[in-house]
């Protein structure tokens, strides 16, 4: 039963940041704590605005714990209407998910969000009236389809320009300059340049202004076919193997057209496959990967499981979790995927020729592809702003339709597939396995993924840079001071203040031994690894691919042996592989090297922090990583306080105390959903499950038997 | 016990003079293999080691009293195997006279700690049965008349880890005997029950008399003794074994009213809670043959509860299982799935769910609890030295744990003998069983789950795996105190505490931070619990985690920086006390210092 707590009459106001508009709100509203199974919880106004949808504590207004870990634009209760995932109403104990209009108001809505909280508000103390315009203006505001003009990253955008400057090490890529130093720094620009022909997108509204391409490659090749058929240039590894992606033709029903295309791509091909270029070989994403149906399908699933409603559920399915985990494919797709890229990086680094990823848009497999591999490969993606502008490199100016893939306007469900989040959960896999080699922590990813749904920020609210272009330039949009300009999400501070941010910072992270000035910039990362790599001869395989038969057939007479392709059934894997990825785990780790995801069953795991860190049932009180991690972060502090000392010394200051003691942070007491979930109250109880005991079905006679089968006592007869 | 298939710690060939190895192993100059003191050489001979991740390795291989030591010859870098010939548990021959296929004549041998190796010989002589009858004789010596090496080893080590457990100073650290509670030297000479210590703590208000009369109660004696109190609430953990009730439901007075006596002591009026480990129906079953559990209308004060942890039967088919989809090659697809039909992980979840259980119940549900399977040796010493663990912080230091594991299994009688099979060769025997290696497994998922709480690290976890199974000490021999006692285990035979508590350092966990009184609960939820990788999948080279662990070792260059800086500091000061204002050349300013640990602050 409810234990009703009399609210404060007092007026709580929503907190609104500049162009936000109170659309409509309903108070004596009441959440259930998160906590236990129990009916508690608190009363509280319910708001939704043209941004989020935010729940106003009556009696918490003045709150002086503050958390050492704070979102400063969606605060605790806030759900950003981009975040909502599924609205649930609850109708006599029975649970119905919400969509269009409604007939009968619910006594309860269950949120579920894309940052996987569930919020449990009961509607039942509320006036009628009020939970009408809530529940119809919640369903309304984040579920159904809205133009693009109409996202909250305009209004705010409007009401607050942009006046930071930035000071960040990001390479945004949106001036020919940016793919020039990339070029440099990459030693890519012996062979390969960057071209203007996009200017005013008249190539393409898919591609980015600027691009790189081989210097071979022809204006009007570019220009042909609005830039399919032409391999963009992504990086360049230290030997001078290239890393390409292209845009497919799509299926042609032509016979004439799809000969010119084939004829158009064979010139291409052996354009590019001509020495001073490397080898080639190509890889078709779209046959040799799962689809973006598969990972939309599996991710589904997946999410849902860490979607959980109450103790109950949460030991219910504790019993078949493995087996749970394992139907929704998630994991599998995330080994497959790091599979690919080890693939690719052997071909890179090992058999020295030029990879091409082909699929129809080149902007969400490829993107996917093309990150990990420089994330593997080049240390510098693995420092927070190399790694941001990577992102911008390949995802947000590379043309990955974040606005459809996120489904943000609610337009097709068709669209949606979690394709960065996939990026994301197998550049986690590697945080996890190597954790010295990243400047960035599991924390960073996770704020990273919740950012996605975030729209005071352009880059994930956008499908190209030219829909971003055409939305800024435009002349309804003017503001009284200065330009239009959006945020970045790499503007960290926006939403974390410094104390914060440090959470993002891996304090593990060797840094890479700085060698002086000069070289810094171009700096070449050579992976000691390979050095003593064995040399086989590089084996091509032709069996299947991405050409129909007689494409192939031509190829191979035309070209001889410079194109390959590597696709290969998942399970078969060339000896070159397996050779490359033993021997590479055979030697010590170089974190500034070459770094090779390890791929068996028992390495692809859960990302705990993201997809547990809601659950109260899951937390470890005093364990977990955080524990070792506020440990470091503790002797950190420590010696930094000591070299403090050390200077004073050498400086003949006034001298304290020499064993300074260190602000304990209390690591031991920091529950394992540490930095996120801020649970009110540390039960002292124990999780117990609550689950029973399935059968050994097949082992029926080993479970009836006695330990030892032995008559205690004859008497006893 | 290093034994590695892979190159990357075997470049032993370079070195000359003495030499210690991973396993504490000296290896004298001009040997062709390491030799403990008191060991000896029988034979050797040249085979092929069929290497399941490596292809077949040409080698030669050494036999002596206590290990299978195998050094490739054309390898490079040279392939060891180091193998005690107690992990052994069955060797067969594999090919006849008369077979053909490559490789195909020679050994197949099973060891315990999840491995096969398998080695090809010539077939010309009598070169098999000669190596065959030469593993049987020293891997199992019990089967052959024989003394375990652990009698013959005559290594020296700076602590005497026999003096780690004294039964009656772990009592008196509890508290104990107080006005409560008694130590009674009834079984002084196992005459009361032959499986249980000599010393016992029984409540103040029981007689011996009265303990001998519950003793009959009681399957094989063992009446219902303490093993924790806690500090505050003085509720405490009691094991035992099954009620003899039988199918006529049997009941003893005495039995009763010495449960009443153990709810009274700790002065509260609740509830005495009795945990039966196993699951409701096998208690029932067990009535058949004279056992079965406390009854409510015997026992109207007790409530009872069924924990549902399942036979050793059960969990030896479980390892078995384990074993099948981990080595040699790791199930490829279907990896989670697989790892849950081997229900191995749930087994662990049921053991530690029971073990919260009892911990819960008596630091915060104020009633004492008694804990029985169906003897009282298996299940039962999970569930209380578990739950000890999680009350107890002591245990979780490195000694503490020893006196757990002295404490909870040795002295209380948990079989190793028969559920390891020291020494036996009747590989197939009912007995034995993983009991042992699950409650490690246990403790090893609470360390996970809580990495700056237990002072020990895996590593201290997997050395007492390697020595449960490898005969060179004395600690796990026996299935009783009142046998080791008889064999003169503590004169003759070391303890494997001596080697560990003789190089602390390398078995500590450097994360340790001592918390005093504070309850430890594991989540026991599949989303938690993880298949061991470091223990289980050791052997795969493919597989095999980053030694030594980064995350620590970028800790432990943290804390020499610090010491360091301490150091510096005090000098400095001690510098410029003196007034000799000439900055010293030989501190380095801190800057350069810091440089050399490249961490970003």
């Amino acid at each position: 039963e409810i234990h009703i707590k009399e609210p404060i009459k007092k007026e709580v106001n929503p907190h609104l940041l500049p162009g936000e508009l109170l659309l409509c709100e309903a108070s004596r509203v009441y959440k259930y704590v998160q906590e236990d199974g129990s009916n508690r919880g608190t009363y509280g106004k319910l708001v939704c605005t043209n941004f989020k949808i935010a729940f106003l504590d009556d009696d918490s207004t003045s709150d002086d714990n503050e958390p050492q870990f704070k979102n400063k634009i969606v605060g605790e209760n806030d759900i950003t209407l981009q975040c909502v995932d599924q609205i649930y109403g609850v109708y006599d104990e029975k649970k119905k998910l919400l969509t269009g209009q409604l007939r009968k108001y619910p006594e309860k809505l269950i949120i579920y969000c894309k940052d996987l909280r569930v919020f449990h508000f009961c509607l039942r103390y509320t006036k009628e009236e009020e939970v009408k315009r809530i529940v119809s203006g919640i369903i309304h505001h984040s579920q159904t389809s809205k133009l693009l003009k109409r996202l909250f990253l305009f209004s705010y955008a409007s009401a607050a320009p942009n006046t930071t400057d930035r000071r960040d090490q990001t390479v945004m890529f949106d001036t020919l300059e940016d793919w020039r130093d990339e070029l440099e720094r990459t030693k890519g620009n012996v062979k390969y340049k960057a071209v203007t022909t996009n200017e005013g997108y008249k190539v393409s509204e898919k591609l980015p202004l600027y691009f790189v391409v081989p210097i071979c490659v022809s204006e009007e090749s570019i220009l042909k076919y609005e830039g399919r058929g032409i391999p963009i240039w992504c990086w360049s590894c230290h030997n001078g193997a290239a890393l390409l992606k292209m845009s497919a033709f799509p299926k042609e029903q032509d016979d004439i057209a799809s000969q010119t295309q084939k004829a158009f791509l064979d010139g291409i091909y052996k354009t590019i496959s001509k020495p001073p270029y490397e080898l080639l070989k190509t890889d078709d994403l779209s046959s040799s990967l799962p689809s973006l149906q598969d990972i939309q399908t599996a991710y589904t699933r997946f999410k849902q499981l860490f979607l959980i409603d109450n103790s109950t559920d949460f030991w219910a399915t504790d019993v078949k979790w493995f087996s749970l985990l394992e139907s929704t494919n998630w994991l599998e797709i995330i080994r497959r995927v790091l599979k690919k890229a080890i693939e690719v990086a052997e071909c890179l680094e090992r058999q020295h020729t030029n990879v091409l990823l082909i699929e129809e848009s080149a902007t969400d497999l490829c993107c996917v592809i093309s990150s990990l591999v420089q994330v593997m490969m080049d240390s510098y993606s693995r420092t927070k702003s190399g790694f941001q502008s990577l992102i911008q490199k390949e995802w947000v100016i590379g043309g990955h339709s974040f606005l459809d893939r996120c489904n943000h306007l609610h337009k097709s469900d068709k669209e949606e597939a979690p394709v960065f989040l996939l990026l994301l959960n197998c550049v986690w896999q590697l945080v996890q396995q190597y954790p010295p080699a990243f400047e960035f922590t599991e924390t960073y990813l996770t704020v990273l993924s919740d950012s996605l749904y975030v729209p005071i920020f352009s880059t994930f609210f956008f499908n190209s840079q030219h829909q971003k272009d055409a939305n800024t330039s435009g002349e309804s949009l003017k503001t009284q001071s200065g330009p239009f300009r959006f945020l970045t999400v790499w503007d960290w501070s926006v939403q974390f203040d410094p104390k914060a941010q440090a959470f993002l910072n891996n304090p593990l992270y060797a840094e890479k031994p700085k060698p002086d000035k000069s070289q810094r910039k171009t700096a070449r990362f050579k992976h000691q690894r390979q050095l003593s790599l064995p040399l086989t001869q590089t084996k091509s395989s032709t069996k299947r691919g991405f050409f129909r038969e007689e494409t192939d057939h031509l190829i191979k007479n035309i070209l001889g042996k410079r194109i390959g392709k590597f696709i290969y059934p998942s399970d078969e894997l060339p000896s070159g592989f397996r050779e490359f990825y033993d021997s590479w785990h055979s030697k010590p780790v170089d974190y500034h090297g070459l770094l090779l995801p390890r791929i068996d069953g028992p390495e692809i795991k859960v990302w705990a922090q993201r997809y547990l860190r809601w659950i109260p049932e899951a937390q470890l009180h005093g364990g977990g990583t955080i524990a070792t991690a506020a440990k470091i972060l503790d002797l950190m502090e420590e010696v930094q306080n000591l070299q403090v000392k050390m200077d004073e010394e050498h400086s003949q200051a006034t001298s304290g105390d020499v064993h300074s003691v260190p602000m304990l942070r209390n690591s031991a007491r920091l529950s394992s959903l540490f930095p996120f979930a801020l649970l009110h109250r540390q039960s002292v109880k124990p999780a117990l499950p609550t689950s029973t005991w399935k059968d050994l079905e097949d082992e029926d006679d080993l479970v009836k038997r006695d330990d030892e089968f032995v008559y205690l006592s004859d008497d006893m007869l | 016990m290093a034994s590695s298939s892979t190159p990357k710690y075997n470049s032993l060939e370079s070195s000359s003079g003495k030499r210690t190895l991973k396993d504490g192993t000296n290896w004298e100059q001009n040997e062709e293999i390491p030799r403990l003191p008191g060991e000896t050489r029988v034979t050797d001979k040249d085979v092929i080691y069929m290497c399941p991740f490596n292809g077949p390795v040409k080698g030669r291989v050494y036999i002596t009293n206590y290990r299978l030591y195998l050094r490739s010859v054309e390898n490079d870098p040279v392939v060891i195997l180091n193998v005690p010939l107690g992990v052994i548990s069955r060797i067969e021959k594999m090919g006849g006279a008369s077979s053909r296929g490559e490789n195909s004549y020679g050994l197949d041998i099973t060891c315990k700690d999840m491995r096969n190796l398998r080695f090809a010989l010539k077939q010309e002589g009598h070169s098999r049965r000669d190596i065959f009858e030469v593993l049987t004789k020293y891997a199992f010596p019990q089967s052959h008349n024989l003394l375990f090496f652990a009698f013959a080893n005559e290594e020296k080590f700076s602590e005497n880890g026999w003096m780690v457990y004294n039964p009656m100073s772990e009592y008196r650290r509890q508290g104990l005997p107080n006005e409560r509670w008694r130590v009674t030297f009834i079984n002084e000479h196992y005459g009361l029950c032959d499986t249980y210590p000599s010393l016992l703590v029984v409540p103040y208000n029981a007689t011996d008399e009265d303990l001998k009369k519950v003793a009959a109660f009681r399957s094989r004696n063992r009446i219902p003794v303490l093993s924790w109190i806690h500090p505050e609430t003085q509720a405490v953990i009691m094991r035992c074994s099954q009620p003899l009730v039988g199918m006529s439901g049997k009941r003893n007075k005495d039995d009763e009213r010495y449960l009443d006596i153990i709810r009274e002591a700790n002065g509260q009026i609740s509830k005495l809670t009795i945990y039966d480990a196993r699951p409701n129906v096998n208690a029932v079953a067990n009535k058949a043959t004279g056992g079965g559990y406390e009854g409510e209308d015997a026992y109207p004060n007790a409530e009872l509860f069924f924990l549902d942890i399942h036979n050793i039967h059960v969990m030896r088919e479980s390892l078995k299982k384990l074993k099948d989809i981990v080595y040699p090659n790791v199930e490829e697809s279907h990896w989670l799935s697989s790892l849950e039909s081997t229900h191995w992980l749930e087994h662990i979840k049921l053991v530690l769910t029971g073990a919260i259980q009892v911990a819960d119940k008596v630091s915060s549900g104020r009633s004492s609890v008694l804990v029985h399977c169906s003897d009282g040796w298996d299940r039962t010493a999970q569930l209380t030295s578990l739950a000890m663990l999680m009350l107890d912080s002591y245990y979780r230091t490195i000694e503490g744990f020893e006196v757990l594991v002295q404490k909870e299994w040795i002295s209380f009688g948990h079989k190793f003998a028969s559920r390891i099979g020291h020494g036996d060769k009747n590989h197939a025997d009912a007995d034995r069983s993983p009991i042992f290696l699950q409650f490690v497994d246990c403790v090893w998922q609470m360390s996970k789950q809580f990495p700056t709480a237990f002072e020990f690290n895996e590593q201290f976890l997997i050395t007492i795996l390697d020595h449960l199974y490898s005969c060179r000490f004395g600690t796990f021999l026996y299935n009783s105190e009142f046998l080791r006692e008889k064999e003169k285990v503590t004169e003759k035979t070391l303890s494997l505490w001596s080697l560990i508590n003789s190089e602390k350092s390398k078995y500590t966990n450097p994360f340790y931070t001592k918390e005093l009184n504070r309850a430890l609960y594991p989540v026991a939820s599949m989303r938690h619990l993880e298949l061991w990788v470091n223990y289980y999948i050791r052997w795969n080279p493919r597989i095999r985690q980053q030694q030594p662990n980064p995350v620590e070792q970028r800790y432990m260059e943290l804390l020499a920086l610090r010491d360091d800086y301490i150091r510096r500091l005090e000098e400095l000061q001690i510098t410029n006390n003196s007034k000799i204002s000439n900055s010293s050349a030989s501190s380095a300013s801190p800057s350069q210092m810091m440089s050399q640990v490249q961490t970003h602050f």
